[in-house]
């Protein structure tokens, strides 16, 4: 009964698995993976010895550790803000416009950022004109990205992860908070002692598991939001965009699968790594 | 006297309701910047759409269109084509997809939720694996292209993303708080173990296949990654790549000929076209996502808090 699951695993998730020896080839498609040419580690060799790796490796961590710790304080700070609202109403209606970009595919979110930043008749130069400022050339400027990418990160997934700390008070226990305020303590001191240090669990595993998933990016951001500009490669460009233009644009086989054989081992060590952190913390949420 | 009495309080009562609403005022002030700033991009582009191509150009997006028009619509409705056949990719890949999908990975996690099979625990790690460690985009690339010649097929839209291994360990986390006794009764019956599957385990399962179900859709319905590597053919284009190869090349907005000669040759309104595009592409799909909402939420917090 399992086995058409199994089979699709064994072909989609295995076969490139034993594929990695491209790694070490000079691949030809007409001689196929078994007969292209071992050259051993020269496609590394030349890997390590050009600027590429460095920086596409520092902006995948760079970028992903600013996510991580935006998307945090963003999705805690959500959350806080939607729990004190005593309006049900109100609170359903503020969480579907926050959760709706989660629906949004990457291409469209695209077609949005163009509609803010393009040069010539963007909404932000614009207003920037309007204020009486000078218009940015914001997809020639790369010194913005980071941030330009970081909001709308957080603007595509805090309602995802506002939802996951909601579900997280609805577990605190209310007698903490009337006991609290017979003390007499206010709003900001229930959240500072008693909701804070309640999420704090949740906190660390989602942080752990986003560790995990540091050497990876998300491609449709990266990809889509920046227009594929090579402009902007120099803050923008990660692993996996670089490894997509190798293989796609410029057909450079041994880089892509070289870069991609990196990425899957440091990928795979870092998954061990936080997993092993996880279990410490909370071994009910370790993945194994 | 004692009107005086009465006063006091009220206006006590008044200024206290001000002073002890404050705070939720303030919250509400906090929401609603928040919301209005998350709907400024998809107000921006719905705007855009309606708005003169001329005026576009000259007085820049807005978030009302500084000179109304739908002929950016009536542009794309002289020839709709090419959007008819991307939904239609779109919906075709979503539906088999969801479906086979659903159904493949029920199969599988039903398989590993059972105690008494044998190789539950090296089929788990089987599937478990795959969530550690993978080939990567090459060898993917080229097992898909060179060597299962899937380039250019609707197959290769789905079949890839069939089994998600998070899904399958939901679906086995849920089958495991099914009732033990339901399954070895109807053993005991002489049910055969297919029947078991499809008349207990499906039935009693519906709220975590319907869930699991929606996020399929959602997945299928917003890809882009596969019909990036693998389609060439425009035939083939599913929605959201469409949409891509539209913010590229305009040609994509026209499927015949004739009416491409007239894109090149005559004024047509490109930037808006492609916002109306957008607009169309997220229009009754969002909304219907948005009305599931809850579902979604009901899924990410299993996922979130009960995943392992």
């Amino acid at each position: 009964m399992g086995a058409p699951g199994l089979l699709v695993l064994l072909i989609f998730s295995y076969l490139p698995m034993f594929g990695v020896v491209i790694a070490f080839k000079d691949f030809r498609a007409n001689l196929g993976i078994f007969n292209s040419q071992w050259i051993g580690l020269k496609n590394f060799e030349f890997l390590f010895r050009s600027p590429v790796l460095s920086r596409i490796t520092t902006n995948t961590l760079t970028l992903n550790v600013l996510f991580i710790v935006s998307g945090l304080v963003a999705s805690v700070g959500l959350a806080l803000l939607l729990n004190e609202v005593r309006l049900k109403i109100a609170t359903r209606a503020y969480q579907t416009v926050v959760f709706f970009p989660y629906f949004i595919s990457w291409v469209i979110v695209g077609y949005f950022s163009f509609a803010l930043l393009n040069a010539d008749n963007g909404l932000i130069n614009g207003f920037l004109t309007t204020l009486g400022q000078e218009p940015v050339a914001w997809y020639s400027s790369p010194q913005y990205w980071p941030w330009i990418l970081m909001l709308t990160n957080i603007w595509k997934s805090v309602g995802y992860g506002s939802v996951i700390y909601l579900a997280g008070m609805l577990g605190i226990n209310q007698e903490y908070y009337e006991a609290a305020m017979l003390d007499g303590a206010n709003k900001v001191q229930q959240i500072r002692y008693i909701t804070l240090p309640h999420l704090v669990p949740i906190m660390v595993i989602m942080t752990l598991l986003a560790i995990g998933r540091i050497f990876y990016a998300d491609f449709g951001l990266f990809y889509y939001v920046t227009r594929d500009n090579s402009l902007l490669y120099s803050t923008t460009d990660v692993i996996d965009t670089y490894v997509y233009r190798a293989l796609r644009v410029n057909a450079d086989i041994g880089m892509a699968a070289a870069v991609g054989l990196y990425q899957s081992v440091v990928g795979f060590a870092l998954v061990l790594i936080s997993n092993w952190l996880v279990k410490r913390v909370d071994p009910e949420r370790s993945l194994f | 006297m004692a009107t005086t009495l009465q006063v006091k309080p009220i206006s006590q009562q008044r200024r206290s309701w001000l002073s002890r609403n404050a705070g939720q005022l303030g919250l509400h002030a906090i929401l609603i910047t928040v919301s209005v700033l998350f709907l400024v991009p998809l107000l921006v582009v719905i705007s855009a759409s309606l708005t003169d191509e001329i005026a576009l150009t000259r007085n820049g997006y807005g978030l009302l269109p500084s000179q109304l028009s739908f002929e950016a619509y009536q542009y794309i409705l002289l020839d709709p084509t090419q959007i008819l056949r991307s939904y239609g990719v779109t919906a075709t890949v979503t539906a088999i997809g969801t479906i086979a999908a659903l159904t493949v990975m029920s199969l599988l996690a039903y398989v590993l939720a059972r105690q008494d099979f044998t190789w539950r625990r090296p089929f788990s790690f089987f599937v478990f694996f795959t969530m550690l460690f993978n080939g990567g985009l090459v060898p993917t690339y080229i097992l898909i292209t060179q060597y299962l010649k899937l380039r250019d097929t609707l197959w290769v839209l789905f079949l890839p993303y069939l089994v998600v291994p998070w899904f399958v360990f939901l679906l086995r986390t849920y089958f495991n708080t099914l009732p033990k006794e339901f399954i070895e009764s109807a053993k005991i019956d002489g049910a055969s173990e297919w029947r078991i599957y499809l008349n207990i385990v499906i039935p009693l399962s519906t709220p975590a296949l319907a869930t699991i179900g929606l996020f399929c859709i959602l997945m299928f319905w917003n890809d882009w990654w596969l019909a990036l590597l693998y389609i060439n053919e425009p035939k083939l284009y599913p929605l959201q790549y469409l949409l891509y190869a539209i913010l590229r090349n305009a040609e994509f907005l026209s499927s015949n000929s004739a009416a491409t000669a007239m894109l090149t040759t005559v004024k047509v309104p490109l930037q808006t076209i492609r916002m109306a595009m957008a607009v169309i592409a997220i229009g009754p799909v969002a909304i219907a996502f948005l009305a599931l909402q809850r579902y979604f939420v009901r899924g990410i917090t299993l996922g979130g808090l009960k995943g392992e």
